[in-house]
């Protein structure tokens, strides 16, 4: 959607060597970026490996040890006050007010802007409408269910009309449901004002559908950039995961068409190319297989490659992976 | 637009926009309003009515001698707590998007004690309706005493905002209670005279507790006994609160 060249001419945010340091811990350490005007980025990595950290820098709440950003062209050391009115927030947590209702929360949030009185109305009544919250604009927030308030958010976020919103989690805790329509509710948002959106989150999936562009960061560097299909593209083509009493994995790297291969106990998981085709081949040099499965690869695969560990180990949430499962239900079979 | 004149606008919105947001909450808690107008009124009629069945000072009875007192008293409870609550504010998590809103720090301060202010002008407005029940009170010093306690407000709300600013949790609320509130409120003099009879160790607090300033200038424009000057008065509390605003903006700038 946006190739390199394109984004060169309308840059919204950069950044030359961004890093934070707490205390001993290097929270950040040296990040690169350029996000073009109407971008959808996605930055990904487990917990702590600095995503929050760094949006909080560009939004001018962390203060970077070294290194400079600009978002829109405004520094974001020294020309704080400017970044804030280009950017819109929603944060990891909740903030809303909810002692006020839903419409008093976008009052408050439009006043501290400086939306002018003539407008506020207005801009209020049309965030309402684009999230569906209308009906309940009315009630206090603390009656709000977990994605009404996100969408509420999300409203509160694009209010002033930011050049810039940065989203850090934004269907954390919410059901599939609910974080499918989330994610409606901002592409459609993003394509209304040509917002540039930049995200965290380590659901993979929906990175990988909303995103024009990923970085993969991992204790504070950026690994890898790029969009999602090409860095997917990038571990050369389709996985398939075997199990079986021996396996010869000597020889099944020497298969022309694959990959990549890593073994694991009694199993072992193997990237090549066009599985459909090559896959009987493959089958027919493993003696005793017990179960084969086969999927395309996701951008956690891309994180396990680049780093050795699957990106939800490190997670609050722990969701398995399908190796785990199909070793769970191998253990059911016998 | 001038680039001046749009951020003073700006700024101008945001202090706003913070006084708003009180006002709409003071509003809502009803029960909070209703509490800061009973427990004075205890005071004045269940303590003050109490003790004053034994006890006159001068030629005025002990009720009406402390309508002063504890109209600087609800003035003292109701400012430093509104300034405390911004720990809650800060644990919820409420603060967070108003604080990374382009508003300067000073603004949102300015913004809160403002909102502190008509919360506590609105209950002592409403304490002054019943100032017809003490015949001693002179309505015509309402203005006066009003001007005191909104001074003293305007400090008192900064100090709760600058000590809310440093604490982390809402357990050192019983500290700051019995440390700075209770000691603020008995050393003024608001229930009883504070001339010669008073111990020495007393009287010397009492002499250094700018709320006696307070206290002895409304009870001077209400029931027309002093014991210092009125330019004594206004200017400790002017001073008090010039003070108090500079502290709280500096702790509340820097502020996590």
């Amino acid at each position: 959607m946006n190739s390199p060249g394109r984004c060169a001419q309308s840059v919204m945010i950069e950044t030359h060597q961004l890093s934070k340091t707490f205390g001993r811990i290097e929270a950040v350490r040296g990040i690169d970026l350029t996000i073009g005007r109407g971008e959808i980025f996605g930055l990904l990595g487990p917990n702590g490996a600095g995503k929050t950290t760094t949006i909080g820098m560009l939004c001018t709440i962390v203060r970077p040890t070294s290194g400079s950003g600009a978002i829109a062209g405004f520094d974001i050391a020294r020309q704080p006050t400017q970044v804030r009115r280009k950017v819109g927030i929603v944060f990891q947590d909740p903030t809303l007010d909810t002692i006020l209702t839903g419409r008093e929360n976008l009052e408050l949030h439009a006043r501290l802007y400086g939306i002018s009185s003539r407008d506020r109305g207005r801009w209020i009544d049309e965030m309402l409408e684009l999230v569906d919250l209308q009906d309940r604009a009315n009630d206090l927030t603390r009656t709000y269910s977990g994605g009404m308030r996100r969408r509420l958010e999300l409203a509160r976020g694009l209010l002033h009309r930011p050049a810039v919103l940065f989203l850090d989690e934004p269907t954390l805790g919410l059901d599939p449901q609910t974080r499918a329509r989330t994610w409606d509710y901002i592409r459609k948002m993003a394509q209304k004002e040509s917002t540039t959106v930049v995200l965290t989150t380590h659901y993979m999936e929906e990175a990988e559908a909303m995103c024009d562009r990923v970085g993969i960061i991992d204790k504070g560097t950026i690994i890898a950039l790029d969009d999602p299909a090409r860095l997917i593209d990038s571990l050369g083509g389709d996985m398939v995961a075997v199990s079986a009493d021996n396996i010869p994995v000597d020889a099944i790297r020497a298969l022309p068409f694959v990959t990549g291969v890593t073994k694991s106990d009694s199993s072992a998981q193997i990237t090549m190319q066009s599985a459909r085709l090559h896959l009987p081949e493959l089958l027919g040099i493993i003696p005793g297989i017990r179960s084969v499965e086969m999927r395309k690869p996701s951008l956690n695969d891309v994180f396990i490659k680049l780093t050795g560990r699957d990106i939800r180990e490190d997670n609050a949430n722990p969701s398995e992976s399908w190796v785990e499962t199909a070793a769970r239900y191998r253990q059911r079979g016998k | 637009m001038n680039p001046m004149s749009d951020t003073m606008r700006r700024e101008a919105m945001g202090i706003q926009a913070v006084w708003w947001r009180e006002f709409k909450v003071f509003w809502r808690e009803k029960s909070r309003i209703i509490s800061s107008i009973v427990s004075p009124l205890m005071w004045l009629f269940l303590f003050g009515g109490g003790i004053g069945a034994s006890l006159r000072v001068g030629d005025l009875s002990y009720r009406d001698y402390i309508y002063p007192g504890i109209l600087t008293m609800s003035v003292i409870f109701g400012s430093v707590y509104f300034g405390l609550y911004i720990v809650w504010d800060r644990k919820l998590d409420v603060l967070k998007a108003v604080l990374v809103a382009p508003v300067s720090r000073i603004s949102i301060f300015f913004g809160k004690v403002l909102g502190g202010c008509t919360d506590v002008f609105l209950q002592v407005a409403i304490l002054f309706v019943f100032s017809f029940l003490f015949p001693s009170v002179n309505p015509w010093g309402i203005p006066l005493a009003l001007l005191f306690l909104i001074l003293t407000s305007i400090a008192l709300v900064s100090l709760g905002l600058a000590i809310g600013s440093l604490l982390e949790s809402l357990e050192g609320f019983q500290l700051i209670t019995a440390f700075v509130i209770f000691p603020l409120f008995f050393l003024s003099g608001a229930l009883f005279p504070a001339d010669k009879r008073l111990p020495v160790w007393i009287s010397g607090l009492v002499v250094v507790n700018p709320l006696s300033y307070t206290v002895d200038g409304v009870r001077s424009a209400l029931l027309g006994v002093a014991v210092h000057p009125l330019y004594v008065n206004l200017s400790v509390i002017l001073l008090f609160a010039a003070a108090m605003l500079v502290i709280g903006s500096l702790l509340f700038s820097r502020m996590k």
